[in-house]
């Protein structure tokens, strides 16, 4: 156990912290802006899961991370168009929508692994870092944060870009007018039906984003169900912010964490079964739960489609 | 938007309709309907349910469109496609139910519709806010959630936004049902100064008596059409009596009816000397001390109530809805569960009982939401008239359920109270707001009910049905050995039915009036919470 609190196991607990909690936070903040707009967006493990796919497939195609990321955006976009067309235009259960787009996303993308790679598992290259000079050197922190990839430096600032869009944008106030009193918005001659769209398309967006991340800057490489999770965790988080992007940073730096915690103790040979290591972040889920689900805010109209003069 | 005195055969219109139809599955809701509305003139719609009033608001304001007819605003044809389109004609309207985010603020709230693609102007959006505070004359923090703002503020909250791009029409859909004496006070010092600005009014309501009291002009419309004016020149000539008479007459053609029904519309039904009951020496059969329930987020609770309700008589509940009515009404029910506080009936403590245990002993509540909690829609009429008693020995034995019985009983009923029904197996949903209420009655008023709890007993309901309903509940009150409480915010209603009446404030009875003549100003007195008088 001497190694735990070595320098190296707490700088590469931050690295794995920050590879781990990026893809959360890119999904947590794309889920925030549907469900502020009153779309529950459970489709975004199916997302984010394509964007995974695509991104790699395009990454590993062309060599190039933005090739990747781009063709993860558009992958992403286009599972939320199903989502989109179903649940905001034809007004369908958002739940149901949701689940079927994601177990459906797990079997495609499986089997598309299947036909381009057949059984292997391909790696990507090394990836492309921006150096921050003089930061990068700090002990601890300098390389979890401050050397890293392009990506994970637009991920933080689009955080505060959430933010400023959220309280000084009239984008920002038909969301949460969508979300609170969608009539209301009717009312004041914005299209709640459009306002969704675009939300869940923005969704769709951040999560294939999320995604592409996973399998190329965190993996370098395409499994087969390889989000195993994630994006129900981005869920949580956003149900959890009460529409604060700032929480969804933290609190996706803590899940995180708990994901870097279970590789570095495996690591670092604790020894305790694998097992139970690996609970480990699905234990922190039920304990944020319980610690801050009684505070959660969720607006009133979450979950029900809108139409015009029905009551 | 300035008018075109040219253009338009009548200088002053700022909106006119000509031959508007709409029709939906099976109703005509709007029947070649031709109105003009005047700038500087406060323009009522009268009507019942039914008569095409919200279908014509719909038009005007881009929600609905119409099948054919035409539009002019300001003399010139349009055509309004969307509720964007009808603010940019400088068409505003108020709706009857709020429609504001309760999470945002006033400003917030009133920048809604901007190009998404802006960031907020909170400096122009300040300046026209104080503009229409000035203009309507009233005091609104413009940064207050709107959520905290009663519902008379969150009114003139609409109708600044309604008046946002342009003071050319308002339409106001029956904007007082909501509000307080004093909030239909201050709205129409507000709907004044706006007609004296030049605005068109369009003010809908199926309230005779503010029509006449409010209005410049009256059009009534029924079955969709448009079937007398009472124009201004009328107005200030005739007495109020004699317009009372001309408007009902147009409202319900001459089916004999009219007489009755007029007293259901200006609410001077019954003499209050005829209620003179229950002696005050008399024990009160239902005793409720000092009442307390825990609330939601954006309930009110009870906070400390008392109530006691002699036998044979009937308690009104007034006040403006959410002042705890809810739940003094689930409360006496046995739906919910006091914090602390006590209850008796007879003389026997109830508190522990739920809602099985209560109807044992008598305790009946027919509920406002009657097709929520009331009944069970899609389940046939005779099954809603037993579903309190599933199980009972009655009708179920053994566990089998006998349905001859429970369709003998529910042909029986169905005579006695005579609901409109296809047969007794007939889905409930598939019945008229009044005869569900008809099944609500039946079922709850047994035999051996002690204690009768009825809410808003004619909430949605038309004029003919609300005089049934109110004809019922007086002709089972004086009954020795029952106690009711009927709890509504239509104070005609209550001063038509009760002995006394109790209002409600923020989860306690602020006062218990006795109801005789100068009533109505000491409970508009203790609803303004000003006091007793």
């Amino acid at each position: 156990m001497d190694g735990l609190l070595s320098e190296a196991f707490i700088a590469s607990l931050f690295f794995g912290a920050v590879t781990a909690g990026v893809p959360l936070l890119l999904a947590g903040l794309g889920e925030q802006v549907s469900e502020k707009a009153g779309v529950l967006n459970i489709g975004l493990e199916g997302m984010m899961l394509a964007g995974a796919f695509a991104g790699f497939a395009a990454a590993y195609a062309t060599e190039s991370f933005l090739a990747g990321f781009c063709a993860g955006i558009l992958a992403g976009m286009a599972v939320a168009l199903i989502m989109a067309v179903l649940c905001v235009v034809l007004g369908m259960n958002q739940i149901v929508v949701g689940i079927a787009i994601t177990l459906g996303a797990e079997g495609v993308t499986a089997l598309l692994h299947h036909v381009l790679y057949s059984r292997s598992y391909p790696r990507l290259s090394r990836v492309e870092t921006w150096t921050i000079p003089g930061l990068a050197d700090i002990p601890y922190v300098g390389a979890a944060f401050f050397d890293r990839n392009a990506l994970i430096y637009i991920a933080f600032a689009l955080t505060f870009f959430m933010i400023w869009v959220f309280r000084r944008t009239q984008a920002g106030l038909n969301l949460q007018a969508a979300g609170d009193a969608p009539a209301a918005l009717d009312a004041a001659g914005v299209s709640v039906t459009i306002t969704r769209f675009v939300s869940v398309l923005v969704t769709g967006c951040l999560g294939g984003l999320g995604g592409a991340y996973m399998a190329t800057v965190g993996g370098g490489l395409f499994l087969p169900f390889m989000t195993g999770g994630a994006g129900f965790i981005a869920i949580v988080l956003a149900m959890l912010a009460r529409g604060n992007p700032l929480w969804i940073l933290f609190g996706a730096f803590l899940f995180g964490a708990s994901l870097a915690l279970t590789t570095a103790l495996q690591v670092a040979g604790v020894n305790i079964p694998t097992d139970v290591i690996q609970m480990l972040p699905f234990a922190m889920v039920i304990v944020v739960l319980l610690l801050f689900a009684r505070h959660s805010y969720l607006p009133p109209a979450l979950g029900l489609p809108y139409q015009r003069g029905a009551r | 938007m300035e008018p075109d005195p040219v253009g338009a055969p009548d200088g002053d219109a700022a909106l006119t309709l000509h031959d508007i139809t709409r029709r939906f599955p099976g109703v005509l809701a709007n029947d070649r309907v031709s109105l003009s509305f005047r700038r500087g003139e406060i323009h009522a719609l009268l009507g019942e349910n039914g008569a095409g009033k919200s279908t014509l608001i719909g038009i005007v304001s881009g929600m609905v469109r119409p099948d054919s007819g035409s539009i002019e605003v300001a003399g010139r044809p349009v055509r309004i496609t969307s509720p964007s389109a009808a603010l940019r004609l400088g068409i505003g309207t108020v709706y009857q139910h709020v429609l504001l985010v309760p999470s945002l603020s006033v400003l917030e709230n009133l920048m809604l519709g901007n190009p998404w693609w802006r960031t907020l102007d909170r400096a122009a959006t300040s300046e026209r806010f104080a503009d229409l505070a000035e203009l309507l004359s009233v005091r609104l923090s413009p940064d207050a959630p709107v959520g905290r703002l009663s519902l008379g503020e969150q009114q003139q909250v609409e109708i600044m936004r309604a008046l946002w791009h342009g003071e050319l029409v308002l339409f106001l859909d029956e904007p007082t049902s909501m509000l307080t004496p004093q909030g239909v006070e201050d709205l129409g010092v507000v709907m004044r100064r706006l007609r004296d600005h030049g605005v068109a009014i369009v003010f809908i309501t199926h309230k005779l008596k503010e029509a006449s009291d409010l209005a410049d002009r009256i059009s009534v419309l029924r079955q969709g059409r448009v079937v007398g004016e009472v124009t201004p020149g009328e107005l200030s000539t005739m007495s109020p009596d004699a317009i009372i008479e001309r408007v009902v007459a147009m409202m319900f053609g001459d089916d004999g009816k009219a007489g009755d029904l007029r007293a259901t519309l200006v609410g001077d039904a019954a003499a209050p000397q005829s209620r003179q009951s229950a002696e005050a020496g008399v024990e009160p059969l239902l005793v409720l001390r000092g009442g307390r329930t825990a609330g939601q987020r954006g309930e009110c609770a009870l906070d400390g109530t008392d109530l006691e309700v002699r036998p044979g008589e009937i308690m009104g509940v007034a006040g403006v809805d959410g002042n705890g009515q809810k739940h003094l009404a689930e409360v006496l029910a046995g739906q919910r569960m006091m914090t602390t506080g006590s209850i008796s009936l007879a003389g026997r403590d109830i508190g522990h009982l739920g809602v099985a245990g209560r109807r044992r002993l008598g305790v009946r509540y027919i509920t406002d939401e009657r097709l929520g909690e009331g009944t069970a829609p899609r389940h046939s009429l005779a099954i809603n008239l037993v579903i309190k008693e599933i199980g009972s020995p009655q009708f179920w034995k053994g566990g089998i359920t006998l349905w001859r019985r429970i369709h003998d009983h529910a042909r029986n009923l169905i005579r006695t109270y005579s609901i409109v029904a296809p047969s007794e197996r007939a889905p409930l949903a598939g019945l008229s707001g009044g005869n569900i209420q008809k099944v609500l009655l039946a079922r709850e008023w047994t035999g051996d009910a002690r204690l009768l709890v009825v809410s808003k007993p004619t909430y949605g309901l038309d004029l003919q049905n609300t005089r049934r309903a109110r004809d019922w509940i007086k002709s089972i009150r004086g009954n020795r050995d029952t106690a009711i409480v009927v709890i509504s915010n239509e104070l005609e209603e209550l001063i038509d039915v009760s002995h006394r009446i109790a209002v409600m404030e923020r989860g306690r009875i602020a006062g218990i009036v006795k109801n005789r003549s100068g009533a109505r100003t000491a409970i508009g007195r203790l609803m303004a919470g000003v006091g007793a008088a």
